[in-house]
């Protein structure tokens, strides 16, 4: 009998407790700050904070260009064309005259770090000693590590006056200003202040940007707040607050914004993307110099030394129907640059979506569905940049078994894939495949063909993954570098970018568009055409 | 009893050490390079070479192994490879967070099994003893990351109850006892509280059922004996075997939880785990794996020593 008592009295509690408790949860206010933006990044750590960041690109963009600035820094003020690089420490820039590997750059004065110590000649000295000189106290060769590479052409460096200074390059190399804008430039005085203690630094850091470093949780949150003082009028931060929060899990990142607990996500989930927007969320996206490849293998027995087949290979994929598979979230890929861009050239290989013809060209060498080219590609489950690669792939593979190809995936993560790429398609690592699918940004002309297709940039000085030998293609390049004049060297490029796209030496099958989601409060965001973006125009509204 | 102290405490020694070798081993074992979480693949040639020296990665495995024992002996577990802060207070900051968690999840688990195994216990049969073994079921058999992931679009995304992520509005290391704080404890120490509560419940239930059939229970109701004083008797009974499973159950959520941690972008152990795998963090993967398996050897520790103190028998065998 009390048993039974106890039980009828439990059908009333719990119900009652479920109540009460759920009205407590319910009349708790939400805890935000007003102009606060906060951001949920794809990093699974705030990215290293000294001065040279870590995290790829992501680095660059929350905690490079917000708390630094570098010599040349990226116009990111437009959203409607390619950006370009405008002045930033260093007001102009000239090579000498009678020597092509001197480069003077005139440095910005009445610039303050975010310490109040000056940023003059001697400032950049000894951040290039933090990288390039092993015996200086204030080297760093987790800096050194970040950036180095960025820079393959650095030679030397000197001080020329209290504002000027100079750079050798190793060989002539037009593309130079393009590095420069990936090294950026620390507070020496607070170095020093810090008792030259890097860790310390990477907590308060002070460098020149608009944003400076005021809290660092590591793995949680980083806060940043405008630098009254910074020097450029027209990049003043307009929120009061902007707090970077890392989520590398893509759903964690969609209920953090639906939720309202951050108001800006990196790189949403394209299967979320209409849920977020029935929600009243906002997606914004834009192209940038960003493409989605199969590097091939030029190897000797690799199925790609056959022109037939890699045509067949890009006339074989479906771009719009991978493009409704993302959700609109791609742009076709008919070469490494978009067709509007200069490099792009007129190439007479048109690529679209022909099976007829990809069956035509393989039948010519000897390739059909009853005897297909058996093809093994290594590809990856995420990564930055990757868009979906599982997906992708798998559709790719579906379009080319209608014409005679047939995949074979190597499945490795990310961290395993991208080493990788310098290792080289006869490397132990790359399983005998004959394609690697790893993504890139072709901001410059170096990152976007030199690295790849010249024959000096094969394993492991470059990313010449697949061995490529073309000397056409090395004439076209090396004249390329050493031409100064930029319409010249546009011409140069996009000669060679024809010649690429006529021989067919990639799959190329899409360009990402970059998507975020945001609340609809964030306002000012312009999407620039480029991997980086300024946060500083973005305000919360009221 | 000192003896047996004795000899349990220096066993623990050579385990230690057994434990260090493999933890330092199988993560040597795995594939990729731990450069490539320090340099980024641009970085050419003699640049790796340098950052490999600057940590010691160009040394051979045997001297490294010795140089990270005699440094985690004096608690130090290295830097970083993939942000160049100390291990140690790393990995302390997180296993701060993921007892904080456990604790959470076991009071809630812990104590809805008690109550569920009970009721069902002293209910077989019933319709609540069905309803009651089917949510024990349930909880054992639902995946974490699934249940997580439908609490969080229930109570975060539809009702805009509880935050989803994250360990406070500030960050874990403001951490306090506030509503503030405590709201975002609520899911992810909810996800994880199913397990135990499903074992817990499942457990006593069977106890409390086999001790109702026993004889003196019907002896003690002969004699007249309150049913308040006979169910005394009957938890008294279930209390060791309860103990023990809930302590086990303890052991497992203090090892902290790779999916719930992600999920709910809970700063724990369990994250930085996942963290370190995906970004090949050697000496974090190294440290916290340790550290961990140390917390295990010491728990073993403390329960052999509290059994031989409760039953002699222990200590001669």
């Amino acid at each position: 009998m009390v048993y039974n008592k106890s039980a009828q009295t439990w059908r009333w509690a719990a119900p009652a407790a479920l109540s009460i408790g759920l009205a407590v949860l319910a009349s708790s206010p939400a805890v935000q700050a007003e102009q606060t933006l906060r951001i949920a990044m794809t990093a699974s750590d705030i990215p290293l904070t000294t001065g040279q960041p870590d995290s790829g690109f992501e680095g660059y963009r929350f905690v490079g260009y917000t708390i630094y600035d570098a010599l040349i820094n990226w116009d990111m003020s437009s959203a409607d064309d390619i950006s370009g690089l405008t002045p930033g420490l260093a007001e102009s820039w000239e090579i000498d005259e009678d020597d092509q590997q001197v480069w003077y750059f005139h440095l910005r004065e009445g610039v303050t770090f975010h310490d109040g110590s000056d940023w003059n000649a001697d400032a950049a000295i000894w951040n290039l000693d933090k990288v390039y000189d092993e015996d200086s106290p204030q080297f760093d060769a987790r800096q050194a590590g970040n950036v180095r590479g960025r820079i393959p052409s650095m030679d030397g460096y000197d001080k020329i006056d209290d504002y000027t200074i100079s750079f050798t390059t190793s060989e002539p190399d037009a593309w130079f200003p393009y590095q420069l804008t990936f090294l950026l430039f620390s507070s020496p005085a607070q170095w020093e202040a810090l008792d030259g203690d890097w860790d310390e630094f990477a907590r308060q850091p002070s460098g020149t940007g608009p944003f400076r470093l005021t809290r660092l949780v590591p793995r949680e949150r980083a806060v940043l707040e405008p630098f009254a003082d910074y020097w450029d009028a027209d990049r003043v931060p307009q929120v009061d607050r902007l707090e970077l929060l890392p989520m590398p899990e893509s759903s964690s990142r969609t209920s953090a914004l639906l939720s309202g607990q951050v108001d800006w996500i990196e790189s949403p989930a394209a299967d979320a993307i209409a849920r977020m927007e029935s929600q009243g969320m906002v997606i914004t996206s834009n192209p940038y110099p960003h493409t989605w490849p199969y590097q091939f293998s030029m190897l000797e027995g690799s199925p790609w030394r056959d022109i037939n087949v890699r045509k067949a290979a890009n006339l074989a994929v479906d771009r719009e129907g991978l493009e409704s598979l993302l959700g609109g979230m791609m742009v076709p890929a008919v070469g490494t640059v978009t067709p509007d861009h200069p490099w792009f050239g007129e190439p007479e290989f048109e690529i679209s979506y022909d099976p007829d013809e990809a069956r035509r060209l393989l039948a010519e060498s000897g390739y059909g569905p009853d005897n297909p080219v058996e093809i093994k590609v290594l590809i990856s489950t995420s990564g930055s940049g990757q868009m979906q690669p599982l997906a992708m792939n798998e559709y790719i593979q579906q379009t080319f078994t209608e014409v005679g190809i047939e995949l074979e995936f190597e499945v490795l993560d990310w961290e395993s894939l991208f080493p990788n790429w310098r290792r080289g398609a006869d490397h132990e690592t790359s399983l005998g495949a004959h394609a690697t699918n790893i993504t890139f940004g072709w901001l410059d002309p170096f990152a976007a063909f030199y690295r790849f297709m010249h024959s000096s940039m094969a394993p492991p000085n470059g990313f010449n993954w697949g061995y490529m030998d073309d000397p056409e293609y090395d004439r076209l390049l090396d004249e390329a570098k050493v031409t100064f004049d930029q319409d010249a060297q546009d011409a140069l490029l996009a000669e060679f970018h024809a010649r690429m796209v006529d021989d067919a030496a990639w799959l190329w099958v899409a360009h990402d568009v970059g998507p975020r989601a945001m609340n609809p409060r964030v306002q000012g965001f312009v999407q620039a055409q480029n991997w980086f973006q300024d946060l500083t125009p973005v305000y919360i509204e009221e | 009893m000192p003896i047996y102290f004795l000899k349990r405490v220096l066993y623990v020694i050579p385990i230690t050490l057994a434990v260090s070798f493999f933890c330092f081993s199988l993560v040597h074992l795995s594939p990729g390079d731990p450069m490539d979480a320090v340099v980024s693949p641009d970085a050419p040639s003699e640049v790796v070479a340098m950052v490999q020296r600057a940590y010691g990665f160009d040394r051979p495995l045997p001297e490294q192994y010795g140089r990270w024992v005699v440094r985690a002996v004096q608690g130090d577990l290295g830097l970083s490879a993939a942000n160049g802060r100390a291990v140690t207070a790393e990995v302390f900051s997180a296993l701060k967070n993921t007892l904080l968690l456990a604790f959470a999840a076991s009071l809630i688990g812990f104590t809805l099994g008690c109550v569920f195994g009970t009721l069902a216990g002293y209910f077989q049969g019933s319709l609540l003893d069905r309803l009651v073994t089917g949510i024990a079921v349930g909880g054992v058999s639902v995946p974490h990351y699934w249940l997580g992931m439908l609490l969080v679009i229930i109570f975060s995304v539809e009702l805009n109850w509880l935050p989803s992520s994250g360990a406070g509005p500030g960050s874990s290391s403001d951490w306090n006892f506030e509503w503030a704080y405590l709201r975002h404890l609520i899911l992810p120490a909810v996800t994880l509280s199913v397990i135990p509560m499903g074992v817990v419940t499942r457990t006593i239930r069977a106890m409390v059922a086999d001790i109702l059939a026993h004889e003196f229970v019907e002896a003690l109701r002969a004699k007249g004996m309150a049913e308040r004083q006979v169910f005394r008797h009957v938890v008294k009974n279930v209390a060791p075997t309860a103990l023990a499973v809930m302590g086990l159950q303890l052991g497992y959520l203090l090892g902290g939880s790779i999916l719930v941690e992600t999920v709910f972008s809970w700063p724990g152990t369990g994250l930085l785990l996942n963290n370190a795998i995906f970004q090949r963090d050697l000496p974090i993967l190294q440290g916290t794996i340790l550290v961990l398996a140390l917390f295990f050897v010491m728990l073993n520790l403390i329960v052999d020593l509290a059994q031989a103190r409760l039953d002699p028998r222990i200590q001669r065998g």
